[in-house]
Formats: structure tokens, C-alpha cells, sequence
């Protein structure tokens, strides 16, 4: 019971985290249509950009909240950065190409920032500086309540409501919509598409940016083909709670953090890979919209 | 009968003359390469007839192989039925075996992925390949993470070679027949308009099934040659990476292009090792970067590919007629 209870704790941390970078995927497939494959390898990259800010601050010193906040907006800054800049220059001379091209290229973006990273940063893993001090909050026999779960869990919550505020209930989040529904007909309206898509880059990168730090501080190795797995595990938790639902990557990270800690728990943890893609698989056949999504005919 | 075997069998005659040269003329690295070659070739053939002529995209290649490399590796080292001068036929036997096998998987995973569309088979092809690889790796009579070692090979290079070349004209002429064929035109409908396609009467999914279980047979089989001039497999061998490396010969050799294909897979192959001095100087590994930084290039530039859907014939084709206009 109390290994069960510890599992929970870690599948919602570990959820909370894959809820961040599904998010990013969520919002750019809501708006373009495209899986953007590279997503994850923006996350790497702000994982790095945070760790040699620290570095160059001497951040590792003294750890706490400041820190986290500095070394959060850093991150978020390089990544809206990257996600911008990516966009510019790789997807939009392919706005109107055919999809499998644009798909090609999405993995061609990826695969150069992996590799690029690993001319870059070196192909060594690195240590994540200690940004804050994990303690324990709460402890009940076995179970215990890490200060590190408790700001995943936080942090992912306000970017989660951040997000819903910026969609719902502002001006541009209105225009988002718009584009997402429909952008001939909202640039006819007076909404500059091009600005919204690039807009939807930057809020999903920052979101990468801040998931990023927070893997850090979890598990402080970074090396730059971290993002691989991760990232197919985000996508795999937005298609299952429906891909361009906000609402659904949540819950379908939530999922997919539970289930793999219970897997890794009770099972085995070499079957953890592989449990993302079954997952997927069934979902697929059985609801291909997803949990929350909802099924389109494709018209003629 | 005899007229359709006469362009294959010349072609082989030919490419068998062609392998005299590697055999006396270059070192074993060289042939090794050349070998590395066939298998690439073979890899970028058979996505061609999904990724190209389908317009389907499957991620999940590697999968496909690594069943054909394993069952060759399982069935050359455990099952001996033919005497002892004729063990070069059974190697024939096995690749076939491990055709069919990669075919049946083909079947299985093809059947409920391809109702979906772009991104999501993609994805579904991606986790298929994964799953196969996790599979692998906690199978212990296969030899789980340490790999299967031992695996019988060809005695000297240019039988090595001669295998794989009677196995890329096979998939060649296959292909290139089937292409031309009733389903070859089903193929390319479901590419240009599934909806279309399939308002005609045109079976879709049946159609974008039977491309993925014929491309995976080819792909089974060049998972088998691997086996055989490697040696040696293991799981690591077919990660995504090596699905990404034959989505990359196709794409840059021209979706639909044979010839495209064939092309594109010598010189990703040769690349990285022309590069080697390159890379021996900056310490660093540029292949991966060069070549992503190129697929993302052509696919800005020249959305078709290199070839785009010609052939090297239709090349020729066109270069005849404007010298002969002017």
C-alpha cells in the first residue's frame, strides 16, 4: 500500500513533467496541424542553456528559489529563442508544402539539433546544478513527499493555468483560435496568421524551456540526446488525450506518468520504452481522436 | 517468360563483371563498404514503395529488418539441412524465410496503422520499430542486449556480393514490375488522392497494406544480408536512427525514384567514410549534422528529392531528345 502510494506521487511528478512538453506539441499541432518534431530537442537545448547560465553565475553556489526563477526565465528565453528561429527559417518557406514534406523536415530539425548539440556541447553527459535543496516535506512510513515533487508538480499547475488564461481569455489567445480554426478566413478578419504561429512557437518553447529546468533538478544528468525519449513520450500524451486539447495532454501526461512509474513499479523497467508506443497503439485504433478529442471528417 | 528474365539477367551478368573489380582491385574495407551498400540499397528500395510511391510514412523500418536479421541469425545457426557444399543455397532459403517472416510482421502492423494517416503513422510505424527493438532486447535465446554472435557468412567477398546482387534485381525488377501493374497504379493513387482514390473504388487501406507487406519483405531480406557479411547483430544495430537513415535515401534520391534510391544509398553510405578525414580533424561527428542539415535542405529547395520521379532513363530520355532538337 505504501509502495503504492509512492508510486502515485512519482507517476503525478512524472506526469506533471511530460504535461509540459505535451503541451508544447499540443499548441503548435491546435494552430499548424504539424508535429513538430523537434519540440524536444528545443527542450534539451534550454536544459543546456540553463546549465551554463548557472555555470557562468555561479548559480550552483546557493541554491532556492531565486535561482530556480533566474535559471527558469533564462531557459524559457533561450528556448522561445530557438522555437522562433526554427519556425523562421525551417517551417514557414513550408507553410503550403504537403504534409509529409513538412514532417520530413520537422524530423530533419531534430535530428540537426541533436547532433548539432553533440558537436556543441560535447557528447558527454553533464551534471545539472543543484538548484534547489530537496528535502523532505511530508513522510508517512515509506511514503515520502520530496520538496522537488512538490515543485514539479507547482510550477507545471500555474504554466497549466497560464496557459488556459492566455488561450481562453485574452486577445491573442482569441486570435490563436481564429487561426487554429481557420487562417485564410482569420487573416481576412484582420489577424496577422504568420505573427499568431510564431506567437504559438514562442508560448510552447518557454513551456519546453521550464520543463526543462525541472528535469534537471529531477534526474541531473542532461546529455543532448535527452530529448528523444521524453519528447516521444509528450507526443505520445497529447495523442492520447487528444491532440490540439489542451485539457487532454494534461490528462493524458498524467496517464502516462502513472502507468510507466506503476510498469517500472510492478513489472519490469526494461518494458518502460515500450510502453509509450502500446499505449499509443491501442488508443489509435480504438479512439483515434484521442480521450478528449473530438473526430473530424475530412471534407472534400 | 524469357523476354521479362532478359533485363534482369543482363543487368546481374553486368554488375557481377562490375564486382571482379572490387573483388581483385580494393581492399577488405572497400568491399565491406560496397556490401554496406547493397544492404542500404535494398533498405532505400523497398521504403521507396511505401514512402515514394505510397505516400505513406513509415518510420518503422529498421523493425523489419532487425526481424530478418534475427531470424536468418536464429535459422543459419541452429538449422542445418542441406549438405555441406550446397550451404550457400541455404542462405537463399533463409533470406527468404526471413522475407516472409518480416512480411507477416508487415501484415500485422500494417493492418490497423495504416487507417491512419501522415503524423500518426508515422508515430505508429516509429513505436512498432521500437516495441520490436524492446522485444529483442528481452529475448534471451536471441541473445537479448549482448547480441547474436557467429552468424555463418559467404566465404569470400564476391560471393557475399553476388547474393546481394541477385537480391536488389529481384526487389528492383519486383517493384519496378509491380509499379506497372494494377496495384502499381492503386499505389499511386492512394499518393496523389486518397479521397479520390478511394471514391473510385480504389481499396485504400488495402492498397497502402499490400505496399507495407511487400516493402517489409525486401526490408526482412536486407536485414538478412546484414547478418550474414556483419557476423554479428544486436539490438542496437536497428534503432530509429537506422529507420531515419533509409527515410533519408529515399527522400534525398526522390520520393518515388528508384533509380533515386539507389543513388542516394551509395552516397549516404560513402559519405560519412569520405568525410572521415574531416572528422578526424575536428574530433567531432559532422555525419549526422550533414545529413540532417541537408534533409531539411532539400526538402526547402527541391521537395521532390534529387530525382524527383524520374528514372536515370527518363534522364537519359530527355537529354537525347534536346540534343537531337538543337
Amino acid at each position: 500500500m505504501h509502495d503504492f502510494v509512492q508510486h502515485l506521487i512519482n507517476g503525478i511528478s512524472l506526469g506533471s513533467i511530460y504535461a509540459l512538453i505535451a503541451l508544447g506539441y499540443t499548441m503548435v499541432y491546435g494552430i499548424l496541424k504539424m508535429i513538430n518534431f523537434a519540440h524536444s530537442d528545443v527542450y534539451m537545448v534550454g536544459a543546456f542553456g540553463a546549465f551554463y547560465i548557472a555555470r557562468a553565475l555561479g548559480i550552483q553556489a546557493e541554491p532556492g528559489v531565486g535561482s530556480l526563477a533566474i535559471l527558469l526565465i533564462s531557459s524559457m528565453v533561450i528556448c522561445s529563442l530557438l522555437g522562433l528561429v526554427i519556425e523562421r527559417f525551417a517551417y514557414r518557406p513550408l507553410r503550403n508544402a504537403p504534409k509529409l514534406n513538412i514532417l520530413i523536415t520537422a524530423i530533419g530539425v531534430s535530428l540537426l539539433l541533436e547532433y548539432g548539440g553533440q558537436v556543441v556541447f560535447g557528447a558527454d553527459p553533464k551534471v545539472f546544478p543543484e538548484v534547489m535543496k530537496d528535502f523532505v516535506i511530508i513522510s508517512f512510513g515509506n511514503v515520502e513527499l520530496k520538496s522537488f515533487d512538490l515543485t514539479v508538480l507547482a510550477v507545471s499547475v500555474l504554466a497549466m493555468i497560464g496557459l488556459q488564461f492566455l488561450i481562453y481569455k485574452t486577445k491573442l489567445g482569441k486570435a490563436m483560435r481564429a487561426v487554429s480554426a481557420n487562417a485564410s478566413v482569420a487573416s481576412l478578419l484582420g489577424v496577422n496568421p504568420d505573427k499568431i504561429i510564431a506567437f504559438t512557437f514562442i508560448v510552447g518553447s518557454a513551456l519546453a524551456g521550464v520543463g526543462s529546468v525541472l528535469v534537471g533538478m529531477k534526474y541531473p544528468k542532461i546529455d543532448p540526446l535527452m530529448g528523444m525519449m521524453i519528447g516521444m513520450k509528450a507526443f505520445v500524451a497529447a495523442v492520447l488525450g487528444g491532440i490540439g486539447n489542451v485539457r487532454g495532454a494534461v490528462l493524458g501526461a498524467l496517464i502516462m506518468g502513472l502507468s510507466e512509474e506503476m510498469v517500472v513499479g510492478y513489472l519490469s523497467s526494461t518494458y518502460r520504452d515500450a510502453l509509450a508506443f502500446g499505449i499509443l497503439i491501442a488508443i489509435l485504433i480504438f479512439k483515434p481522436a484521442g480521450l478528449l478529442g473530438k473526430y473530424s471528417v475530412e471534407k472534400v | 517468360m524469357v523476354r521479362a528474365l532478359k533485363n534482369p539477367l543482363l543487368s546481374f551478368i553486368a554488375i557481377l563483371v562490375f564486382g571482379l573489380v572490387f573483388q581483385y582491385g580494393f581492399d577488405e574495407y572497400i568491399q565491406l563498404m560496397v556490401l554496406f551498400i547493397t544492404v542500404n540499397c535494398l533498405m532505400a528500395m523497398s521504403l521507396n514503395l511505401v514512402n515514394g510511391y505510397t505516400g505513406q510514412f513509415s518510420l518503422g523500418h529498421a523493425g523489419f529488418m532487425a526481424i530478418g536479421a534475427y531470424f536468418t541469425a536464429y535459422a543459419s545457426v541452429n538449422w542445418n539441412f542441406l549438405p555441406e557444399n550446397l550451404q550457400g543455397l541455404s542462405f537463399f532459403v533463409f533470406a527468404i524465410g526471413s522475407g516472409l517472416v518480416a512480411a507477416a510482421a508487415g501484415f500485422l502492423v500494417g493492418l490497423p496503422s495504416l487507417r491512419l494517416k501522415g503524423d500518426y503513422l508515422a508515430i505508429v510505424t516509429l513505436g512498432f520499430g521500437e516495441i520490436i527493438r524492446v522485444a529483442l532486447l528481452n529475448m534471451d535465446f536471441l541473445g537479448g542486449p549482448r547480441g547474436f554472435a557467429n552468424i555463418p557468412g559467404f566465404s569470400s567477398f564476391y560471393m557475399s556480393y553476388a547474393f546481394a546482387v541477385l537480391w536488389i534485381l529481384i526487389c528492383f525488377f519486383t517493384i519496378w514490375r509491380v509499379m506497372k501493374s494494377s496495384w502499381g497504379r492503386g499505389f499511386l493513387s492512394v499518393r496523389e488522392d486518397e479521397i479520390a482514390a478511394e471514391s473510385t473504388g480504389v481499396n485504400t487501406t488495402g492498397m497502402k497494406v499490400r505496399a507495407f507487406v511487400l516493402s517489409s519483405f525486401f526490408a526482412g531480406v536486407a536485414g538478412a544480408l546484414f547478418a550474414h557479411f556483419t557476423n554479428f547483430i544486436n539490438p542496437s544495430s536497428f534503432t530509429f536512427l537506422q529507420s531515419v537513415n533509409a527515410v533519408i535515401m529515399v527522400v534525398l534520391g526522390g520520393m518515388g525514384s528508384m533509380t533515386g534510391s539507389i543513388i542516394a544509398a551509395i552516397f549516404v553510405t560513402t559519405l560519412p567514410e569520405a568525410l572521415r578525414p574531416l572528422q578526424e580533424l575536428t574530433g567531432v561527428d559532422l555525419r549526422m549534422v550533414i545529413y540532417s542539415l541537408s534533409l531539411v535542405l532539400v526538402m526547402i529547395l527541391r521537395p521532390k528529392g534529387i530525382m524527383g520521379e524520374l528514372e536515370i532513363t527518363d534522364l537519359w530520355r530527355k537529354y537525347v531528345r534536346r540534343s537531337a532538337r538543337s
